[in-house]
């Protein structure tokens, strides 16, 4: 085992980068994510990493950018946050489409109007159906380590699609914590060198993103759908070996104290923590609370999901984004989902929180908790979200 | 666990301050977290920087609202800012002035043991500049051994190079110099 190194998240995930010897690095600095590519650039700079570090002039250049070089079979980065994500959409949805294996860490921050740094997950909710695999880190060890999952995922030939990496802005992105860096050992281990499916060369000529015509069209996208499913068991795979390797492990849902919980929140990234610490505190005053927690955003994991809270009485959703003049929070409008037509359905209750970093606490959630009993005393619709804490 | 707030003005160094206790705290095996109040840098601003130190890995991730320790890297702070917001009963107000600890808590009416130490005149005489961030943690560790003094040596050498020579200088003998007084 690696000894724990006080150290900066963002830092620490460049150096995750670095440690598998990626190609090309291409990205556009934007906080909350600054401190990730200026730090690998500083490498390739320093001669410490034999990349291409393309700095371009935009995000949506940048995912441009990765999508050639990964076409060319080279091991290819970004990163990004909000308003660059939301510049570089027109190409993140084609990455998936022609199946590169392109990792992307998103430092989750808040969309503009009105501007905001600050974090939560409007802009990864906004591309919730882009099609990348999508997953959510809790704290710097897990960042460190899923950058490592990242790439083994999404190069193995069997899956060859792109992976979203999600991290709070600021929450994790800013934050010095003991980190355990992996030896070269462990990631050669665990990462074997990118042998593309299929790459272009001048030698052997092949299209790459041709026209979809109707009548293609829609067998594309069915057998895109259908890589994405089947990536989970190379996911699960991936995490199973993560664990041999380094000893810690990860499941696309986790829970926490659920083992006769009448009432489970439901979190994703890094305020899972937060809310353990609350749930502990009910349990303490004989509360039957519990968490579970989704690491996996896409492929969904429906079934892990219905394990997690069977027998729950009622769940409280946390949602850090908001689909206007819907369903409330987009969490807790999948959840609903996942659970519709199961035999004695939890009530859903749904709170959204923590909008542009907003400092929720332990006491936050605790009352949360409370708000949701009396909430569930009669049945719960979909508009019946909640804007904790708002002033009105 | 213990929590220590710090205040300061953008660009002395209060963020840095938190990071090499927390450095330090994890060389030392235990579990810490450091971290700026997050927003846009703004130079000369007061600014909030935050410090955990446990046995046990740190889960909680928010701001700091009962600290058991306060330390104030600009005197001019004192009167603008409640820094001794949310201070545990048994807290410690550890502040940068060229006042005594009675004068001072005569003047803002400060409960709490405080702690004095003049690190702008320390840090203008060792560093040649009023940057008083690593300064002020030789008063802190006087206040509370939450590291031992020896453990920020090597962040401190990390962190400032070829000037962790006088940046030490300027810790230790702000611990020597610093003075505790109990209400």
């Amino acid at each position: 085992m690696g000894k724990r190194i006080g150290i900066e998240v963002s830092i620490a995930a460049a150096d995750a980068v670095a440690s598998t010897n990626v190609d090309v690095v291409a990205a556009y600095p934007i906080t909350p994510q600054t401190h990730i590519v200026e730090h690998l650039s500083e490498l390739v700079n320093n001669g410490e990493l034999d990349a291409e570090f393309i700095p371009v002039e935009s995000e949506h250049s940048a995912m441009s950018v990765c999508c050639g070089s990964s076409a060319a079979g080279a091991r290819t980065f970004t990163c990004t946050s909000s308003q660059g994500l939301a510049l570089m959409n027109e190409i993140v949805f084609i990455a998936p489409g022609l199946r590169l294996p392109i990792v992307m860490i998103l430092a989750n921050r808040s969309m503009s109007g009105p501007l905001s740094i600050w974090n939560d997950h409007t802009d990864v909710m906004s591309i919730r159906d882009c099609g990348w695999i999508q997953v959510f880190a809790e704290s710097g060890q897990e960042v460190y380590d899923h950058v490592l999952f990242s790439f083994r995922v999404a190069e193995d030939p069997a899956v060859s699609l792109p992976v979203i990496l999600n991290l709070d802005g600021f929450i994790l992105t800013h934050v010095i914590e003991p980190i355990e860096y992996w030896d070269p050992e462990q990631v050669k281990r665990y990462l074997p060198d990118f042998k593309p499916v299929n790459t272009l060369d001048p030698d052997r000529p092949t299209t790459v993103g041709a026209f979809g015509l109707p009548g293609i069209y829609t067998e594309a996208k069915k057998a895109q759908d259908e890589a994405l499913i089947q990536s989970k068991k190379h996911i699960l795979k991936a995490w199973e070996e993560l664990g041999e390797v380094v000893g810690r492990h990860y499941k696309p849902v986790e829970t926490h104290l659920t083992e006769g919980a009448e009432t489970v929140f439901l979190t994703m990234g890094s305020i899972g923590q937060t809310v353990a610490m609350a749930v502990e505190e009910l349990r303490g005053r004989g509360e039957p609370a519990g968490l579970v927690k989704l690491r996996l955003w896409r492929p969904f994991p429906f079934e892990e999901l219905r394990d997690a809270v069977r027998g729950a009485k009622r769940i409280i959703v946390i949602d850090r984004a908001i689909s206007y003049g819907g369903t409330g929070g987009p969490v807790a409008s999948e959840i609903r989902s996942a659970l519709y037509g199961e035999e004695n359905m939890p009530a859903v209750t749904n709170f959204i929180c923590g909008l542009a970093g907003r400092d929720v606490t332990p006491r936050d959630y605790i009352a949360m908790y409370e708000r949701s009993l009396e909430m569930t005393q009669s049945k719960v619709g979909q508009e019946d979200f909640v804007f904790y804490g708002v002033r009105e | 666990m213990i929590e220590i707030r710090l205040h300061g003005r953008g660009g002395q160094g209060a963020v840095t301050s938190a990071e090499l206790l927390a450095q330090a705290a994890i060389q030392e095996g235990k579990y810490a977290q450091a971290f700026p109040s997050f927003g846009p840098e703004r130079r000369g601003a007061p600014v909030v920087a935050f410090c955990r130190i446990s046995d046990e890995p740190i889960r909680l991730r928010t701001n700091i609202y009962t600290p058991d320790l306060v330390l104030v890297l600009d005197p001019s702070i004192l009167r603008l800012v409640k820094v001794g917001a949310g201070l545990k009963p048994d807290g410690i107000l550890v502040t940068n002035t060229k006042y005594s600890g009675p004068e001072l808590r005569k003047e803002l009416g400060i409960t709490h043991t405080l702690v004095t130490v003049n690190a702008t005149r320390i840090a203008t005489e060792v560093l040649g500049l009023p940057i008083t961030n690593t300064t002020m943690l030789g008063a802190l560790l006087k206040a509370r051994p939450v590291v031992p003094a020896e453990a920020l040596i090597a962040p401190l050498e990390k962190r400032f190079g070829r000037i962790a020579t006088k940046n030490i200088a300027a810790f230790q003998r702000a611990y020597q110099e610093a003075v505790i007084d109990r209400p």
